[in-house]
């Protein structure tokens, strides 16, 4: 009889259960949670001489990576991150309350009109910028022809144009999030708090801003984070002096093979990433208005 | 009087500052569209030297990038279809049934979303290494289909916290089984999250460029392919692919959901 029930509920629950969870679950943990613990590993091995990695314990990579060098550039990464996620969020946040308050049915092409330049592969989008800012491009060719420069300005390889290319790259995600919840806003406050007397500016900080915060907290998340790892941004854009972590990462895998040390610094990524994302947390943030 | 001019200049500036980001996030991709026109055959190839269609021809002797698209566009499709029924799958099955590693799961499926690419990209390189999987359109695929999958539960998801399921118990009870329940009620009523997950997983898939540009091996994809050219100057004709494909995705969205520019459509 107990063995009759148990096959009964074989079937009724952990088949279906294993059916429907069981190809996600492979999926999460051989390629997500298994690869990332072998770079956590791998990060406390070593190379030989023919650049294998050395299956030994040792704290050198992470000593190498509290080098004066290393240090410098996380800062700068860090820099251009955040002055990328400041820019997204003041050109983003007008103008996602612009098209997500405007009335008229226009307001779903203004939103899929943000949405289109992104079909665009983002490479080929930054390489229009190459095209446009480069010594031959249309800008310099208007500058030196209006007689506004006398020659060529040289726009690339600079820290500038890479934060450019940042922006430019990560702005939907700051968008997206702040039409959402600027979207939801309940029109009936705005009007409570004028009525009650309170000027433009009052109403936006002391509405507005709150209840939208969770889209700028959000937005800035999305932004932020991939800034430190979008390297080809800065290869393609940027000189020596703008490069992010993912450089350095990006050069340990393919020319530096030294793959220990590549793993480390992902171990530093991740590690900020989780802080990022506990910050997020405590501030009230919900993980779920992170991935649509 | 005084406050409706004042409110009128400030829908001018709103409109001026709006058409100027427009302007920002087209600019680029003007530049491509323009330069696939262009007649010059010298690098870098941007200078202006007329008009010419010539690169939309020359476009297909390219075979070496015509393949890297055919290579993206199958990564795409199959990719796209594997995260979409896995995704859809373990949406459903995490959203109904309890077991023990559940919060595990959900746990992992936030990584591929807020952890920076390249950290994905090395972590499958390294593990790809180890068990000796040759890098190539497997390893792609397997890239491609695991950063997908969050992103088709999480629409899925959206769509099952309205859902009720009382309607699966009828079913039941008027003699359909499991399988047909879930067939011709479950997948109908979800619809619409799984199209919107599978429309996101597509455009993530060709839109990659960091994930894949650590697992790709021999087989390289369209962005990779661009990639090696960028630094010294990529020749129109790649702009000309580039622009068929812009042209051929606001045309397959205008097709499909062309209620969206239609005048009654709301929402």
């Amino acid at each position: 009889m107990a063995r009759k029930r148990s096959k009964h509920e074989f079937r009724a629950n952990t088949l279906p259960a294993l059916l429907t969870v069981g190809p996600v679950t492979a999926v999460m943990v051989l390629l997500i949670a298994v690869p990332l613990i072998y770079v956590a590993v791998m990060s406390f091995c070593s190379i030989d001489e023919f650049y294998n990695v050395k299956f030994d314990f040792t704290l050198d990579n992470y000593v190498r990576l509290a080098n004066a060098n290393y240090l410098k550039i996380y800062v700068q990464s860090l820099v251009i991150a955040l002055v990328t996620t400041i820019l997204c969020i003041l050109i983003g946040y007008p103008f996602a309350y612009i098209i997500a308050r405007t009335k008229s049915r226009k307001k779903r092409i203004l939103y899929m009109l943000v949405i289109i330049p992104f079909w665009t592969n983002s490479l080929i989008r930054i390489y229009g910028w190459r095209s446009f800012l480069g010594s031959s491009g249309w800008l310099n060719t208007l500058l030196v022809k209006t007689g506004i420069a006398a020659e060529p300005i040289d726009l690339l390889y600079r820290q500038g144009t890479t934060i450019l290319g940042m922006v430019y790259c990560l702005i939907p995600f700051m968008i997206l999030p702040l039409y959402t919840a600027i979207e939801k806003l309940d029109g009936s406050l705005l009007e409570a708090s004028s009525d009650l007397g309170a000027r433009p500016a009052a109403t936006f900080f002391e509405v507005i801003l709150p209840l939208t915060s969770g889209g700028i907290f959000s937005g800035s998340l999305m932004v932020f984070i991939p800034c430190l790892g979008y390297f080809f941004v800065s290869d393609i854009l940027g000189g020596g002096n703008s490069d992010v972590i993912g450089n350095l990462i990006e050069r340990q895998f393919q020319s530096g093979n030294n793959w220990p040390l590549g793993a480390a610094l992902s171990i530093i990524l991740i590690a900020v990433t989780l802080v990022l994302v506990k910050i997020y947390q405590k501030l009230g943030g919900d993980m779920d208005s992170l991935g649509v | 009087m005084k406050r409706k001019k004042r409110e009128k200049r400030k829908r001018r500036l709103g409109i001026l500052f709006c058409t100027l980001v427009y302007l920002f996030l087209f600019l680029p991709i003007s530049v491509i569209v323009v330069n696939s026109f262009n007649a010059t055959t010298s690098k870098p190839y941007m200078s202006w030297k007329g008009f010419t269609f010539d690169w939309y021809i020359k476009l297909w002797d390219n075979h070496s990038l015509v393949e890297a698209f055919g290579v993206t566009m199958v990564i795409a499709v199959v990719s796209t279809l594997l995260a979409t029924v896995i995704g859809t799958l373990g949406a459903v099955g995490m959203y109904r049934y309890r077991f023990r590693g559940k919060a595990l799961i959900d746990g992992l499926l936030y990584i591929p979303v807020v952890i920076p690419e390249i950290v994905l990209g090395i972590s499958l390189l390294t593990i790809f290494a180890k068990v000796h999987i040759p890098r190539g359109m497997l390893t792609l695929i397997l890239a491609h289909v695991t950063f997908c999958i969050p992103f088709v539960i999480f629409n899925v998801r959206a769509r099952l916290a309205g859902y009720d399921s009382s309607i699966e118990e009828a079913s039941m009870d008027l003699g359909a089984n499991r399988l047909v329940t879930f067939f011709e009620i479950t997948l109908p009523v979800l619809a619409p999250g799984i199209l919107g997950g599978a429309l996101l997983a597509f455009t993530l898939s060709i839109d990659d460029v960091i994930i894949s540009y650590f697992v790709y091996g021999q087989t390289k994809t369209y962005p990779l392919k661009v990639m090696e050219s960028v630094k010294s100057g990529v020749a129109p004709d790649v702009n000309a692919l580039s622009t068929l494909i812009l042209v051929g995705t606001i045309l397959f969205v205008v097709l499909t959901q062309g209620n969206l520019f239609h005048k009654k459509s709301r929402q």
